[in-house]
């Protein structure tokens, strides 16, 4: 963003970005903090403080995608308005430029500069435009210990002049003596009506049907990430914007974001023994109806089918990973199983996973795991009740 | 004269066999200006890389076909120097980082600065940005992957990424969450029948039915195996009538022989037998992790029902260990006397639940 902003300064009239080509995730960034999407509790608190023009040392936290950096960044907007922006919000990345030197230079530099006279009426309206600067350290999470240390004393050296936005993921990352020092906002994650309401604005914005199946579909694969189902929304109008009469369906935003089509993985829970409707295949459900139902549909799993079923899903090129994720779902989130089994299976997901994680075959541990769970699904229930 | 696989590889994205609607998706892309960063993924053997090289062809043209391998040198901040091979052409750069290592950090961020700080010369190009392709992108180390993240996009206004993956598991989100995700399955069998009826008829030569199921069913999805088999079988025999052998790879039957061994006899001496050919493997470069498939695999196919859970679960366990640790010959060996133990108590039929 910092850079990006740059950029646009250097060879802003020349040749602007094409607004077609913009990502949609910067062309609607909110620009007032009250665009902010579903975080009313801290909008609240930051609209007192365009009033009071005074402001403390900030620390946002929360999931990626939750309007952490568009806050701070429409807040400084509102607050210096355009013009003054520049020379009074410094941000930056702390993922490329981590480490000392960066605090101990660039911010300590910036800190130093007492800032020019308020200038007032730059587009015709007047901003507030406090007597201080904003540094905004985004991603402050990945920044190294040392450098947060040296941090603490310059936040308060420089406290007449500057003030500190931090924004970081883990608010368990950031060293205490700055946490302290910083008043703290969390980010919830957007609930499903915020996210609706923003994608379907996006939509009409830019000449694109989708349909309501398809907006449940970016909430569900997105998990309160507005970012993400904002780039997903894109990359889908982009994929079909060549011939007009295509909609974007569910099914391709699920292609985009690489998730596993919901049959494909019922069908693969059937193979392991467990109906995604009906629960375990054995017929051990007092409810006979059910039980019939479920009998003449499944055999019971051996390893022959097993492995079977898990070298298709692999010769398929779906990631292990992902498979993984949503087999989970569909046995946790299984009703009709005991939940003993359940637990059995979740500690050989667990387990699973930290292997994928370091870099372990995924066909073999996929196949480890559909082995395992279909053992504990298809165990002999023990009679007590 | 070039190999089949070669000569036959489809150069335009019309031409492909199959995914037809992928290649749709890719053409339509490619005539927008608006182009994302990619990332193919998919096992290998199911044209990833062909996809992306009629992609490249659909954006800029016959260009794209004049390449230069290049050798670069790259100097790591503790003033080792990395020889990295290089492809290009005036619109695309092609490498594979994950060959130097820890070092594709440095790697990446020498490239890319280079590529995004040059704009296209060529005027009559039809897109400005040029093209970084990135092979083997799951083998890349986090930094190098953290290193991409940023400059992925900072330099998007002259470069565009295409990775080139096995599976997406390996790939921080960040990065995952800037490209556009393209699976490419494998084909189907159907899928294959199609593609070497169309290799065979352009070698004007009958393909008969039986060789051709001989071959698919040997490749397991891979059509790169499946042509090159092809080529050879035809080799073997012009008329590819009658018995037809499809040679298995050395390494294959070896694993297969080590296979009989641990499931014939299960003693100290054996085991010892079973390190010197899983010795001999490995000094033949065949990947540990390939190793103990194959032999898994086998042994599977020769146990008790009972048994076949257990040898796969304890493959997966020191197929993991195997990648931690850093002496791959202990965590084959133990694997097998891990296997060993499990049939013998299988077959005596002792409790095995105090040793579990």
């Amino acid at each position: 963003m910092f850079l990006k902003g740059k950029q646009t300064a250097k060879n802003g009239p020349k040749h602007a970005v094409d607004p077609q080509l913009q990502p949609w995730v910067e062309k609607y960034r909110p620009k007032t903090i009250d665009d902010v999407s579903a975080q009313e509790h801290t909008v609240a608190v930051l609209r007192k403080t365009l009033t009071s023009t005074n402001l403390p040392h900030m620390l946002f936290y929360g999931p990626p995608g939750t309007g952490k950096t568009s806050t701070i960044l429409a807040l400084a907007r509102q607050l210096y308005g355009p013009d003054n922006f520049r020379t009074r919000v410094l941000e930056l990345n702390a993922s490329d430029e981590r480490g000392i030197s960066i605090v101990r230079e660039k911010i300590k530099a910036f800190a130093r500069q007492t800032p020019a006279a308020t200038v007032v009426a730059a587009d015709g309206t007047t901003y507030p435009c406090p007597p201080f600067k904003i540094i905004i350290l985004d991603e402050a999470d990945s920044m190294t210990q040392d450098a947060q240390a040296a941090l603490r004393r310059i936040m308060e050296n420089y406290a007449r002049i500057t003030r500190f936005c931090l924004v970081c993921n883990y608010v368990t990352r950031i060293i205490e003596p700055l946490a302290s020092r910083c008043s703290k906002f969390r980010f919830k994650p957007l609930d499903t009506n915020s996210t609706q309401s923003r994608l379907e604005h996006i939509a009409r914005e830019e000449h694109i049907t989708v349909s309501p199946e398809t907006v449940q579909a970016l909430i569900a694969t997105s998990g309160g990430d507005l970012r993400r189902s904002i780039t997903y929304l894109q990359t889908a109008s982009r994929l079909t914007n060549g011939n007009a009469d295509t909609t974007i369906t569910p099914r391709d935003i699920q292609e985009i974001a690489g998730v596993v089509p919901d049959e494909i993985i019922d069908d693969f829970a059937r193979t392991l023994g467990v109906d995604p409707r009906y629960g375990p295949s054995r017929a051990n459900k007092n409810d006979e109806d059910d039980a019939m139902m479920v009998e003449h549909t499944f055999k019971k799993p051996d390893f022959t089918s097993v492995r079977g079923k898990v070298g298709e899903l692999i010769r398929e090129g779906y990631s292990g990973a992902q498979l993984l994720s949503q087999l989970h779902d569909a046995i946790i989130e299984n009703n009709n199983l005991d939940s003993k089994i359940k637990s059995h299976c979740a500690l050989v997901f667990a387990e699973a996973d930290k292997a994928l994680c370091d870099g372990a075959d995924e066909e073999l541990w996929i196949l480890d795991v559909a082995l395992r769970c279909s053992k504990y699904i298809n165990a002999p229930v023990p009679t007590s009740t | 004269m070039s190999l089949w696989v070669d000569k036959y590889r489809p150069r335009a994205l019309d031409d492909l066999h199959y995914h037809t609607d992928l290649s749709a998706r890719l053409k339509s892309l490619a005539a927008s200006g608006d182009f994302p960063h990619m990332l193919f993924y998919g096992p290998s053997g199911a044209g990833k890389k062909t996809r992306i090289s009629a992609t490249l062809r659909a954006i800029f043209g016959n260009g794209v076909e004049k390449i230069k391998i290049d050798q670069r040198v790259f100097v790591t901040p503790t003033k080792r120097k990395l020889d990295v091979n290089v492809v290009q052409s005036n619109f695309h750069i092609e490498l594979t980082p994950s060959d130097v290592g820890n070092y594709d950090r440095v790697v990446i961020q020498e490239i890319l600065k280079e590529i995004a700080g040059t704009q296209q010369i060529d005027l009559n190009a039809k897109q400005r940005f040029k093209v970084v392709i990135i092979n083997e992108a799951d083998s890349l180390s986090r930094d190098a992957q953290a290193a991409l993240r940023r400059t992925m996009e900072k330099y998007m206004s002259n470069m565009r990424l295409v990775l080139c993956a096995n599976s997406t598991s390996k790939l921080i989100a960040p990065i995952k969450s800037r490209c556009l995700l393209v699976r490419v399955a494998a084909p189907s069998p159907d899928e294959m029948h199609a593609v070497l009826a169309h290799v065979a008829k352009k070698e004007k030569f009958d393909l008969p039915q039986s060789a051709a199921e001989q071959i698919v069913a040997d490749a397991n999805g891979n059509m790169r195996k499946a042509i090159l088999v092809l080529e050879a079988l035809k080799m073997q025999s012009p008329d590819l009538t009658g018995d037809l052998k499809i040679a298995k790879p050395d390494w294959e039957t070896y694993c297969h022989k080590v296979a009989d061994m641990i499931v014939a006899e299960q003693t100290p001496t054996q085991v010892l037998a079973v390190r010197a050919k899983f010795y001999e493997l490995l000094s033949h470069c065949i990947p540990p992790t390939v190793i103990i498939k194959t032999v898994a695999e086998r042994v599977v196919e020769r146990v008790d029902g009972a048994l076949k859970a257990d040898v796969m679960h304890w493959a997966a366990v020191y197929e993991m260990r195997m990648r931690l640790g850093s002496k791959k010959i202990f965590h084959l060996e133990a694997w097998v006397v891990k296997v060993m133990t499990l049939h013998k108590h299988f077959m005596y039929d002792i409790d095995l639940s105090e040793f579990a």
